[in-house]
C-alpha cells in the first residue's frame, strides 16, 4: 500500500495488521484493509478464509486479539453490536433476522420505538419514521405491512432500512443476494449505488464474482486469513479472482496419493431428490473408494448426506448398499453398514456433557454383548471405548469418564470418528470432516480415512473445502443449487474448473 | 475420583454424590436435637412412609432423565387406585368373589401404564410439550378418578377391600420388598442396559440420539409408561396401607416427588439422573417433614421449608452444566 498523501481523502476505515484466533487456530492472520468514504469495497474468499470474522470484528461482535482500526482517524475498539452501531456501522447479516409477525414499522422500530412522555409508544411517529426510511431504500410498501407478505428482496430492503437506522456511515452486506431472484438483485445494486453517491461507504461479500466486479470500486481477496490481493475492481476478472481465492500449495498434510482402481460399486444413490432442496442425484461409490462431494455453502451438500442416511424422507429416488435397498430411519442403515459423520458436532454429533465412553458407544449400544439378564455394564463400555479411542488416535491419557465437552475440536471429532467406527461401517458418509480443527489433528483424521479406505471401507466425503478433498479423494462431484454439476477424476482435478462448477450460475 | 464413583454404571456422580453426606447430617441434627425422632418406631414410621415416594420417584427419574418432566404421576396414582378399588371393594361387587385376587393389582398396573402411554405418544410421537401434555393427562385423571367412584358409589372413598390385597400394599414387609424390588430395577435399568444410556443420550442431546441411531420416540414414550407404571405401584402401596380406594391418594405428593428427584442429583435439564440419589432425596424429605412435625411446625411452614430446599437443589443442578451448547 503506498503512503497517503495529503491530498487523498482520508480512509472511512482503516484495518491495520488484525489477528484472530479461535482456540489457538488462527483465523486471522495480520489483515490489513482500506475503506475509503463513497465507496464500495468488494470482499472475496473461500469458506472459511476470514471474511465473517473479519465483519464479525467491525460489527462489534469479536473483539480482535492484536492490530487496530481506525474510523475516521479515530481509534474504533467497540464493546459490542451496540456500540458498533453508535459508531456508524451497519451491519446487514447473511440470515435474514426480521420478525415476520410483525409489521415493517415495528420492526425497523424494536429497539428504540418514538414515545410519548417518555412512555407510550408513539404509533404515528413510528409510522412517519418508517415511511421516510423506507423510501430511502426504495421499498414501496406501507409501513403496517407485515413482513410475512414481503418477498425476500423486499426483506432484504427492510434490513438494510433498519441498519440504516441510526446514523450509519459504513454498511456491511454480508452475501445479500443469495436468496433474491434477477430483478430484485438489480432493484439492490441500484440501491447501493445510490447509497454510495449519498457518502456511505459499503462492504460487499459475496460469491457472485461477477456482481462484485461490476458493483465495487475495489477488491480484495482474503485467502487463509490474510489479503493475498487487493486493487481497483478493473484490475480484476471473474479468472483472476478465482485463481487468488484458491491460490494456495497443498498442504503436506494430505496423504500419499492412492493408485486408481477398478473397484465394485458399494453405495448406489439412483435419483434421489428431496423437494426444491436437493434435485434428482444419482452417485456410486465403490469398495474402497473415496469420493467427494464439493460445493458452496446452501448447495445442497448436507441435506443430501442426511437423505441417503434415512434422517430426512425422500420425495423420490432409492439408495442401495451392496445392492440392497435402504430404507427407513437411521436405525436399519447403520445396522446395514451405513455411518455418518455429521457437520455440526455440537449439534447432532456429540452429547456433550455426557462422558467420553458413552459416547463412543452411543451408536453401538445394541451390538455390544451383554452379561446377564441384558445388563450392559460400565467395564464393556469402557473396554470397547479404550480399544476404539487408540484406533482413532485419543491420546491414552484421556479420561473416557471425562465429559466429551471438554476435548478440543480435533479430540472431539475423533471420538465422533470412533463412535462410527465401533459399528463397524462399510460405508462412512462424512460431512465437513475437519471443520474447526487444528492441522494436526486434521492430518491425523486424513491419515485414519485412507486407512479405512483402504481396508475396504467405502467414502463419501462432502466439503466446502476444495483442497481437502483434492488432497484425500479419488474423484470429486461437484454440487451446486442441489444438484451435482460435474465429475471429476483424480487425473483431472482442475481447482478453477471445479470452483466454477460449483459458483452461481450467473458467473460461470 | 474415588473407586467408588467410578465403579457406578455413571461414573459422573453429579450432585447425587452430596445426598449421601446430606442425608447423615440431616438425621444426626435431628436426632440430637429433636425429641422423638431417633426412636425405632419413629425411624420405622418414617421409612414405611416413603416407600410410595421412592416407587413414584423412581419413576419420574426415567421421565427427567430423558429431559421430560411427569406431572401427572400424583394423579395417576388416584386414578389407579379408584380402578382397582372399583373392581376390589365389597361395598361395589358385593360378590366379588368371582374375579381372581390378582385381578385388582393388575387392572391398577395397566391403567397407570395407559395413562404413561397417552403421555409418551404425545410427547413422544407428536412431540408436544411435556410440560402441557401430563398437566393436562393429570387433571383428567384426577377428575375420571372422581367421576367413576361417583358413578360407582355414594361416597368418595372406597372401603371394604380384599384382606389379601390390604396385606399386599399394608404390611411393611411386603410393602419394603415391592418398592425395593422396583426401585433396585429401576436403577439397574437406567444404570446399567442399553435402554437406560439411550434414555440418558436423548435427554442430553436428542438430535444426537437420533444420528446415532437410538429410537427416540420409542424411548421416551417408553420413560412415560414406566413413569405411569410406577405410580399404579405407588398407588398398590397407599390404597393396601390406608384401606381404601380414593381418588386423593397421593395428591399432596408433587412436590416431594419433583423435589427429592432433583435433590438426588437428577437434571431438571434431563441427561443426568440415577435412581438411588433420588431415593436418598426422598429419606431426605422424609426425615426433614418428619422432624418438623414432632416439632409441631404447621403445615405450611413445613412446604415453604422444601419449596426453598428444592429451589436451591434446581440452582445447583443449573450452575454445574457450563458444557451445554
Amino acid at each position: 500500500m503506498t503512503a497517503q498523501s495529503p491530498a487523498v481523502a482520508a480512509p472511512r476505515v482503516r484495518v491495520e495488521a488484525v489477528h484472530k484466533g479461535f482456540a489457538g487456530v488462527p483465523v486471522l492472520r495480520g489483515v490489513s484493509l482500506t475503506l475509503a468514504p463513497a465507496s464500495v469495497l468488494g470482499l472475496v474468499g473461500e469458506n472459511g478464509a476470514g471474511k465473517s470474522t473479519m465483519m464479525n470484528i467491525l460489527g462489534g461482535h469479536l473483539r480482535p486479539d492484536a492490530g487496530s482500526i481506525h474510523v475516521d482517524g479515530a481509534v474504533y475498539r467497540p464493546r459490542g453490536a451496540s456500540d458498533a452501531r453508535k459508531a456508524g456501522m451497519a451491519f446487514v447479516h447473511q440470515e435474514l433476522t426480521l420478525f415476520a409477525n410483525l409489521t415493517i414499522a415495528e420492526n425497523l422500530h424494536l429497539v428504540r420505538f418514538p414515545r410519548r412522555l417518555g412512555v407510550w409508544i408513539d404509533r404515528t411517529a413510528s409510522r412517519r419514521l418508517a415511511s421516510e426510511q423506507l423510501s430511502r431504500v426504495g421499498l414501496r410498501r406501507g409501513p403496517d405491512t407485515p413482513v410475512e407478505q414481503l418477498t425476500s428482496g423486499e426483506r432484504q430492503l427492510v434490513e438494510i432500512a433498519r441498519a440504516l437506522t441510526h446514523d450509519a456511515r459504513v454498511l456491511i452486506l454480508d452475501e445479500p443476494t443469495t436468496s433474491l431472484g434477477a430483478l430484485e438483485r438489480q432493484r439492490l445494486h441500484d440501491l447501493i449505488r445510490e447509497l454510495r453517491h449519498d457518502g456511505l461507504s459499503i462492504v460487499y461479500i459475496s460469491h457472485e464474482l461477477g456482481d462484485v466486479l461490476r458493483e465495487c470500486d475495489r477488491i480484495a481477496v482474503l485467502r487463509d486469513g490474510t489479503v493475498v490481493a487487493e486493487g481497483d475492481a478493473g484490475g480484476f476478472s471473474v479468472r483472476g479472482l478465482v485463481r487468488h481465492m484458491v491460490g494456495r500449495e497443498v498442504g503436506q498434510f494430505y496423504p500419499a496419493p492412492r493408485q486408481a482402481a477398478v473397484r465394485e460399486p458399494l453405495l448406489r444413490v439412483r435419483g434421489l431428490c428431496r423437494g426444491t432442496r436437493v434435485g434428482p442425484t444419482t452417485l456410486t461409490v465403490g469398495v474402497g473408494e473415496i469420493v467427494g462431494v464439493f460445493g458452496l455453502m446452501g448447495a445442497g451438500r448436507s441435506e443430501l448426506a442426511r437423505l441417503i442416511f434415512g434422517l430426512d424422507k425422500p420425495s423420490a429416488g432409492v439408495v442401495l448398499l451392496d445392492g440392497r435397498a435402504l430404507v427407513g430411519a437411521p436405525p436399519g442403515r447403520i445396522a446395514s453398514g451405513l455411518a455418518f459423520v455429521t457437520e455440526d458436532r455440537r449439534l447432532d454429533g456429540l452429547c456433550l456433557e455426557a462422558p467420553i465412553a458413552e459416547n463412543l458407544a452411543l451408536a453401538s449400544l445394541r451390538r455390544l454383548p451383554r452379561s446377564l439378564v441384558g445388563v450392559l455394564t460400565g467395564a464393556t463400555i469402557k473396554r470397547a471405548a479404550r480399544r476404539i479411542g487408540s484406533a482413532v488416535g485419543l491420546a491414552e491419557h484421556v479420561d473416557l469418564a471425562a465429559p466429551v465437552g471438554r476435548l478440543s475440536g480435533g479430540n472431539q471429532q475423533k471420538v465422533v470418528l470412533g463412535k462410527w467406527l465401533l459399528t463397524r461401517p462399510r460405508m462412512l458418509l462424512l460431512d465437513e470432516p475437519t471443520r474447526g480443527i487444528d492441522v494436526g489433528a486434521r492430518a491425523e483424521i486424513y491419515q485414519l480415512l485412507h486407512r479405512l479406505a483402504d481396508a475396504g471401507t467405502g467414502l463419501l466425503v462432502l466439503s466446502s473445502d476444495l483442497d481437502e478433498l483434492m488432497g484425500i479423494s479419488d474423484r470429486i462431484l461437484v454440487m451446486r443449487h442441489g444438484e451435482l454439476n460435474g465429475e471429476f477424476p483424480s487425473t483431472a482435478f482442475d481447482r478453477e474448473q471445479m470452483l466454477r462448477a460449483a459458483l452461481p450460475a450467473s458467473v460461470a | 475420583m474415588t473407586s467408588v464413583a467410578s465403579a457406578l454404571p455413571w461414573p459422573r456422580v453429579g450432585a447425587g454424590g452430596s445426598v449421601a453426606p446430606l442425608c447423615v447430617a440431616a438425621f444426626a441434627a435431628f436426632a440430637l436435637t429433636v425429641p422423638g425422632f431417633a426412636t425405632g418406631t419413629n425411624i420405622e414410621a418414617v421409612l414405611i412412609a416413603a416407600l410410595p415416594l421412592l416407587l413414584l420417584v423412581s419413576g419420574q427419574t426415567f421421565v427427567l432423565v430423558s429431559g421430560g418432566i411427569d406431572l401427572s404421576a400424583t394423579a395417576v396414582v388416584g386414578l389407579a387406585s379408584v380402578a382397582g378399588g372399583l373392581v376390589m371393594s365389597h361395598d361395589v361387587q358385593p360378590g366379588a368373589g368371582g374375579l381372581p385376587p390378582a385381578a385388582g393389582p393388575v387392572l391398577m398396573v395397566l391403567t397407570g401404564a395407559l395413562a404413561g402411554a397417552v403421555n409418551g405418544v404425545c410427547i413422544g410421537a407428536l412431540r408436544m410439550p411435556a410440560f402441557m401434555v401430563t398437566l393436562t393427562v393429570g387433571m383428567f385423571s384426577g377428575g375420571l378418578a372422581v367421576l367413576l367412584v361417583r358413578l360407582a358409589a355414594d361416597t368418595e372413598t372406597l372401603f371394604n377391600l380384599p384382606r389379601a390385597f390390604v396385606a399386599l400394599g399394608g404390611t411393611p414387609l411386603a410393602a419394603g420388598l415391592i418398592a425395593g424390588v422396583s426401585a433396585l430395577a429401576a436403577e439397574v435399568l437406567l444404570g446399567g442396559t442399553a435402554f437406560g444410556r439411550m434414555l440418558r443420550a436423548v435427554g442430553y442431546n436428542a438430535r444426537a440420539a437420533r444420528t446415532s441411531g437410538v429410537p427416540v420416540v420409542a424411548v421416551t414414550a417408553a420413560a412415560y409408561v414406566l413413569s405411569g407404571t410406577f405410580a399404579a405401584l405407588a398407588a398398590v402401596l397407599l390404597t393396601g396401607s390406608l384401606e381404601t380406594a380414593s381418588p386423593a391418594h397421593g395428591r399432596t405428593l408433587l412436590l416431594d416427588v419433583i423435589g427429592a428427584t432433583v435433590i438426588g442429583g437428577t437434571s431438571l435439564s434431563g441427561g443426568r439422573g440415577q435412581v438411588w440419589g433420588a431415593a436418598l432425596g426422598v429419606l431426605f424429605l422424609g426425615m426433614l417433614s418428619n422432624a418438623l412435625t414432632l416439632l409441631n411446625v404447621s403445615d405450611f411452614a413445613v412446604t415453604i421449608v422444601k419449596g426453598g430446599l428444592i429451589l436451591v437443589a434446581a440452582i445447583v443442578d443449573r450452575a454445574i452444566r457450563p458444557l451445554r451448547a
